[in-house]
């Protein structure tokens, strides 16, 4: 078992800047889960840290040990790809023996980690069958069997549920995540999905990019973001973010500051003879809570989230307030104020 | 439901024709004329049952050119499709000139038989012959590699290698890039060397080309005629005579056409044993996706 730690990484392809000098550290043990838009270099920083693709500057330790320059095979990391990466040709136990075949474990031994594996991840049935025989949800099961049969220092995911339904989505995040607890290796996990990445992880980095935009607990990204971009990146549906000068009584009672207001759907609360009114357009439930879109008399569009059964329709006026406790306050660059 | 199945049978009754006519009615004509004796002046021909594949057996040309053949494929086979896959692997790394190296593996393909042939001929040549000036530089004697039978059969082999394996690196080459990159990837990530990859993934994974490819060499292989008819014609002494260069010697110089057939229908009967053997050998280590 090991930490992670990148120190100033840096990667471009050719002239464009993937990954700007990214810091992370990853406790042993722990659960780091990467979000970002697409494109935002998160599979380039995994691969880097798999050593499929070289750093320009900086560099990857694994448990103290500088892996920087050092090939794939000497970094004791294993990687769930996006895609699985199963052979197709070879069957389900000859996929997740591969690696111990080419490195010439004795058969036995092959043979009884395959087993264990398999038991682990529910697998026992399946063993004799070809990928294609099988589906999503084991096929991602198998990618993870070959990931864990190594017992490598640091696990790898590429949005290793991005294949799958809402539903089998949800079954293999907790199954991950216990999978996780019982093996007790440090883990890198990449996602575009803010689910995941909320309920996932220990630790929690929005890329955008190629820069860190904050590292940090969920809870605390989801409190206290250091950014617009975050503010709006994590949650669903998005924060509100107000100019300051569009505002009006919106935000009466807090004293004005930096150019731009945030107030998370949910906080926004309905008080009769306070607050601006707000003309509500659209209504979209979702069991239970309700979506609501409003606009106010300045033309500014907010998402109100209530509990269902609040008897709001469209074209309704609502009294919308914020309570300072809630309001988050971005300065022009974008960076919080407080 | 009827009217149907009357539009599908007319749709299909140009291209049934044109199969009919100048394939299937050819091919069991063959069949029929090899137990025929060719029609020579005053005899016509007349039903002779098996003679003509009496004949055969007893024909030393016959067994001669079969000996030939089975050399050539042994040699041209294996060889130009080592080399295909041995290119195509070349070129699809990230290597400078990648595109100017494709042209140039495919070009021999491209030019016309007898324009290869013909600077084969030259490169074989006697005294001025490149293959000659080169092998002077070290002092190696004069060789008149198409003119002595020792050496003509694979002088014609090797031009069939330097053609053929062009043709078939465009498949290798389609076939490699539909692997994933994720898979060798995975693969070199569990520590496998190069060698490792291409045995364990690459070579599997591109079995059904190594399959479809495997048999038109061999198809190639049985029907070569044209190189061996601007080359050497067969000679010296049948040296470099293959079985489809006997059929048209046989059919077209001697004019015993019913023999012709029957040396085709012998032929056709091994490529198609050839063939399923194939299939269902190589079937079982093939991957389909
Ligand atoms: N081999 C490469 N050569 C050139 N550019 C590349 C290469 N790989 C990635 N890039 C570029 O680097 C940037 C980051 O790519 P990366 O795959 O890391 O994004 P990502 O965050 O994983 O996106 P996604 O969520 O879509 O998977 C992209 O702009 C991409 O075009
Ligand atoms: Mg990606």
């Amino acid at each position: 078992m090991a930490d992670l730690t990148l120190d100033g990484v840096r990667k471009s392809f050719g002239e464009t800047p993937v990954l700007q000098a990214l810091d992370l550290a990853v406790p042993d043990g722990g659960f780091c889960v990467v979000v970002g838009p697409s494109g935002c270099g998160k599979s380039t920083l995994l691969r880097l840290v798999a050593g499929l693709e070289t750093a320009d500057a900086g560099r990857i330790l694994i448990g103290g040990r500088d892996v920087t320059r050092l090939p794939p095979k000497a970094r004791s990391a294993a990687m769930v790809f996006q895609n699985y990466a199963l052979l197709p040709h070879l069957s389900v136990a000859r996929n997740i023996a591969f690696g111990m075949e080419i490195r010439g474990t004795p058969r036995a031994d092959i043979a009884a980690r395959v087993a264990d594996t398999a038991r682990i991840l529910r697998l026992e049935a399946q063993l004799d069958r070809k990928p294609r025989q099988l589906s999503g949800g084991q096929r991602q099961r198998v990618a993870m069997g070959r990931a864990i049969v190594r017992d490598p220092q640091v696990f790898l995911f590429d949005e290793p549920l991005s294949n799958l339904d809402a539903q089998l989505r949800a079954e293999m995040r907790a199954e991950i995540k216990a999978l996780h607890a019982r093996l007790g290796a440090t883990a890198l996990y990449v996602t575009h999905d803010q689910i995941e990445a909320m309920t996932m992880g220990d630790i929690l980095v929005v890329l955008n990019g190629g820069r860190v935009e904050q590292i940090g607990p969920p809870e605390e990204i989801y409190r206290r973001p250091a950014s617009t971009f975050v503010a709006r990146f994590i949650g669903a549906p998005p924060m509100n973010l107000i100019p300051s000068t569009t505002a009006g009584s919106l935000a009466a009672g807090a004293p004005a500051r930096g150019e731009t207001l945030g107030i998370r759907p949910e906080h926004l609360k309905l008080a009769p003879g306070a607050g601006v009114e707000a003309t509500a357009r659209r209504i979209e439930p979702h069991g239970a809570d309700t979506f609501i879109q409003a606009t106010t008399a300045e033309g500014v569009d907010l998402t109100i989230r209530l509990p269902a059964g609040n008897g709001v329709r469209a074209g309704d006026q609502l009294p919308l307030l914020a309570p300072p406790a809630h309001l988050h306050h971005f300065g022009a660059d974008g960076r919080r104020i407080a | 439901m009827r009217r149907e199945t009357l539009h599908a049978w007319l749709l299909l009754l140009p291209a049934a024709v044109l199969l009919a006519s100048f394939t299937h009615i050819p091919a069991i004509e063959t069949v029929v004329n090899s137990f025929f004796s060719t029609a020579r002046g005053m005899r016509p021909s007349h039903f002779v049952g098996l003679g003509n594949y009496r004949n055969l057996i007893a024909d030393p040309t016959f067994w001669q050119a079969m000996r030939n053949n089975l050399l050539y494929a042994a040699i041209t086979i294996p060889l130009s499709m080592g080399i295909a896959l041995a290119m195509a692997l070349l070129v699809r790394g990230r290597i400078g000139g990648r595109g100017f190296l494709r042209m140039a593996f495919f070009t021999p393909t491209v030019l016309p038989l007898i324009a290869v042939a013909n600077i084969w001929i030259f490169f074989y040549t006697p005294g001025f012959g490149l293959l000659n000036q080169i092998g002077a530089l070290f002092g190696l004697p004069n060789m008149n590699f198409l003119g002595q039978g020792a050496t003509a059969l694979y002088a014609v082999a090797a031009v069939s290698v330097w053609k053929e394996a062009g043709f078939f690196m465009i498949f290798y080459l389609a076939a490699l890039q539909t692997i994933p990159p994720s898979l060798i990837e995975a693969a070199r990530l569990e520590g496998a060397s190069s060698w490792h990859v291409f045995r364990r993934v690459t070579l599997p994974l591109i079995m059904p080309t190594t399959l479809f490819i495997s048999v038109n060499a061999v198809i190639n292989a049985f029907r070569l005629v044209d190189q061996v008819f601007v080359m050497t014609q067969g000679g010296p002494d049948n040296a470099s005579t293959l079985l489809f260069y006997y059929i048209y010697q046989v059919g077209f110089q001697f004019w015993d056409t019913a023999y012709a057939a029957t040396l085709t229908v012998v032929m056709l009967a091994i490529l198609v044993a050839i063939a399923i053997g194939q299939f269902f050998l190589l079937d079982r280590k093939v991957h389909y996706r």
